[in-house]
């Protein structure tokens, strides 16, 4: 498969009053068509920089991003839903196509489908308020997916969740994303949700943060993330990356 | 099911009762209290000259109603006020937006802000009659000086108040500034906007009678002022009355159009 995206010897450095941080310090990594990347790393490692960086929210201090493809749309999704309360679910979902100024019929006829789809139909002339968690994450993923990305950058996006809807959400991203074929890069700090949604794991140490290992993830009988902590693989992936994370209480 | 309900109107009986209990009270505190007033007065307790009493208060606005005065105090006053709180919200919405466009203009005008905001307006009165003139001009400015700069920190704070990765989700879209201000930010403060409405007509208020008090040949400001001047304290209880009355109106219909706006 090709490398839709490359990273370089990445570098970023923050200036502060007082000094400069380091925050990100020489990463490389290849990220190729159709892959599910999750980076862990302990709080404050930068990892969040690094997809800000991606999403071209923040400057790279240095290095190298190429993306292998003309017209590289980056989708971007964030913690919390981010849903507008006085918007309907349908001008929630085409919000940002709104703003790119791209709400052609296609494109609303697209978002539409995609919330029927995704059991959103009946509520599309409703509000943010009257939904219930899990389904605000999933309009906040079709308002990503409506630009039509090449790839999705999720940072954290089930942490504002309860564990069991987390559980039932993070099921429900993977098979939207896994059916609308997109390549993503998630920021996790939850080690089992990471083996568990992605084909690789990306370990990164403490800041200054460097690519400490790549974990290559291979379960028997892989399908949806809810099965695949039962695969026999699972632990020892979890113990193995827990070891190299050196968290320090 | 049925029971709970059943429950549910015991309660609200109860509440009624309380709520009806507290409606008298109100009433009967200002029964008796206007009641003792007229009698204490033609008792000759309380002396009318210094005092007056509810009934020469009430024979009093009679008589500035049938020379038709009244309503003209009552007019100019309202306009002013009307005036000093449009200017007030439009400008105050305004210069909030300046600010959080700017950063560094905010950065600059705070500490100036911070500093009008705690000067008594009222100490530039004598300043503007010289600067504007001894006319209804004045008495505006007086207004928008003391709501003005409350309307642009209430406004400008529900600005800084928006979820910062609402932003964010915007600028990951490409959003440009304008399109920030125009889809985010603007309706995520409608309801900061709408509440600093009643801050501000208070405000307004409160500049008008000051302006008032300082330049003015009709108002209810003036009426209370002339009154004082000619040592006439039927005129001056009913200014006050009739203040009281229209601050009310005024208060409550702004409170009204706050929950006609806010409701969805």
């Amino acid at each position: 498969m090709n490398n839709l995206v490359e990273i370089k010897n990445l570098t970023k450095t923050y200036h502060t009053k007082k000094e400069e941080v380091e925050a990100i310090c020489n990463i490389s990594l290849d990220i190729k068509e159709g892959e599910f990347i999750a980076i862990v790393g302990s709080s404050g490692c930068g990892k969040s920089t690094l997809l800000s960086i991606l999403a071209n929210l923040e400057e790279k201090t240095g290095g190298q991003i190429t993306f292998n493809k003309k017209d590289f749309v980056i989708g971007y999704m964030l913690q919390n839903d981010c849903l507008l309360d006085w918007l309907t679910i349908l001008d929630n979902a085409t919000l940002g196509l709104d703003i790119q100024k791209n709400k052609t019929k296609e494109n609303v006829d697209y978002v539409k489908k995609l919330l029927k789809t995704y059991d959103l139909d009946s509520f599309k002339d409703k509000y943010p308020k009257e939904l219930s968690g899990g389904m605000k994450q999933r309009v906040a993923l079709i308002r990503t997916l409506a630009i039509r990305p090449d790839i999705l950058l999720l940072d954290e996006p089930f942490s504002a969740l309860d564990y069991q809807t987390r559980l039932a959400v993070s099921d429900d991203v993977y098979k939207i994303i896994k059916k609308e074929k997109k390549t993503v890069i998630m920021v996790t700090h939850d080690l089992a949700e990471a083996i568990s949604l992605a084909d690789r794991v990306v370990v990164l140490s403490k800041r200054p943060c460097q690519i400490k290992k790549i974990y290559d993830i291979k379960l028997t009988n892989k399908s949806n993330p809810i099965e695949n902590r039962k695969a026999k693989e699972f632990s020892d992936y979890y113990e193995k990356i827990w070891q190299n994370l050196d968290v320090v209480i | 099911m049925r029971k709970s309900g059943k429950i549910s109107t015991l309660l609200s009986d109860k509440e009624k009762r309380f709520n009806l209990l507290a409606f008298i009270t109100q009433i009967s505190i200002i029964v008796i209290f206007l009641l003792s007033w007229e009698i204490l007065t033609r008792l000759g307790v309380i002396n009318t000259f210094v005092f007056s009493s509810p009934s020469l208060i009430i024979k009093t606005i009679k008589e500035l109603f049938l020379t038709g005065h009244l309503v003209t105090h009552l007019t100019t006053t309202f306009l002013e006020t009307a005036i000093a709180f449009v200017l007030g919200i439009v400008l105050g919405l305004l210069v909030a937006l300046i600010l959080y466009s700017f950063k560094f203009i905010a950065k600059v005008v705070d500490p100036f802000l911070t500093l009008i905001n705690s000067l008594p307006k009222v100490a530039l009165g004598p300043i503007l009659i010289i600067w504007i003139g001894a006319n209804t001009k004045s008495i505006i400015v007086m207004a928008l000086l003391i709501n003005l700069i409350v309307s642009i920190v209430t406004i400008y704070n529900g600005f800084l108040n928006i979820d910062e990765n609402k932003i964010k989700l915007l600028k990951s879209f490409g959003a440009t500034k304008g399109q920030i201000l125009r889809k985010l930010i603007i309706p995520a403060s409608y309801q900061t906007i709408v509440s600093s409405l009643k801050l501000n007509i208070s405000m307004s208020l409160i500049g008008v009678i000051m302006g008032e008090f300082l330049v003015s040949k009709e108002g209810l400001g003036y009426l209370i002022m002339y009154g004082t001047q000619v040592f006439d304290l039927n005129l001056v209880m009913s200014g006050i009355f009739l203040l009281l009355i229209f601050s009310y109106i005024l208060y409550k219909a702004i409170s009204l159009l706050e929950k006609k706006l806010i409701k969805e």
